[in-house]
């Protein structure tokens, strides 16, 4: 299967900005399914990290109130051409996924 | 160096707050998230979001500010069924600026709340929403 995750990067100024999109329902389990009229339970990712070469230079908390196939776009400092980037994923279930690109 | 000085409150941070993210107002799950912590109104974050959304699943957010030492950013929005969306721990090489979509239910305050230094500083904006986006 291919990756859940789309992570790019863009290195302006000592500035890397990081975006990505990562394919997940985000369900909230508050909605019904119009097939079997039964609540679809709640399905969300809710814990996300990105690490620049191994250390951890962000992380996110996220409730179900994040939309369906998260988009999440930050910003940092002192990276360079060909450093590792991995961004890893959680959900409430205990699914993972993970990426990991050279910073470009 | 800055794994271990990093890990440890993160995943510390996430275990308790629990009840922050199930509270069903904005104030308990401020007092929550936040316990006993001062907040102060401040001009020098901008919630970039348009004012009339037609479509509630899908609302793009942008915050920026220019206070230092970002260590987190925190998005609340009043009137959802868990007013606690999302929190960004940032670490010192981050630029104070995140960008994200979310769900709105109904027209809500869009809470944005910045700790820089130790200190919490907050900032909101109202917006419209004609088709609400918690289904």
């Amino acid at each position: 299967m291919s990756s859940t995750i789309r992570l790019k990067t863009k290195i302006r100024d000592d500035i890397t900005t990081v975006r990505a999109i990562i394919r997940h329902p985000m369900e909230t389990g508050f909605r019904i399914d119009n097939a079997t009229n039964a609540l679809v339970p709640a399905h969300y990712i809710n814990e996300v990290t990105v690490a620049h070469n191994g250390n951890i230079i962000m992380s996110c908390d996220w409730s179900r109130a994040v939309s369906k196939n998260p988009y999440l776009s930050f910003m940092f400092k002192g990276a360079k051409t060909g450093d590792k980037l991995e961004l890893r994923w959680r959900d409430n279930e205990n699914n993972t996924d993970s990426i990991t690109t050279r910073i470009t | 160096m800055l794994i271990t000085g990093w890990l440890k409150p993160i995943s510390a941070f996430a275990k308790s707050n629990k009840a922050a993210f199930n509270a069903n107002s904005l104030d308990k799950a401020i007092a929550a998230y936040f316990p006993g912590q001062e907040i102060q109104k401040s001009e020098r974050i901008t919630i970039g979001v348009y004012p009339v959304v037609e479509n509630g699943a899908v609302v793009p957010i942008k915050i920026n500010t220019d206070l230092p030492q970002v260590e987190s950013m925190t998005i609340f929005v009043d009137k959802n069924p868990n007013p606690l969306i999302a929190n960004f721990n940032l670490s010192p090489v981050c630029v104070g600026f995140i960008s994200t979509r979310i769900k709105v239910q109904q027209d809500s305050n869009i809470i944005a709340m910045v700790k820089s230094n130790g200190v919490l500083f907050s900032t909101s904006t109202f917006i419209e929403v004609h088709e609400g986006g918690c289904a």
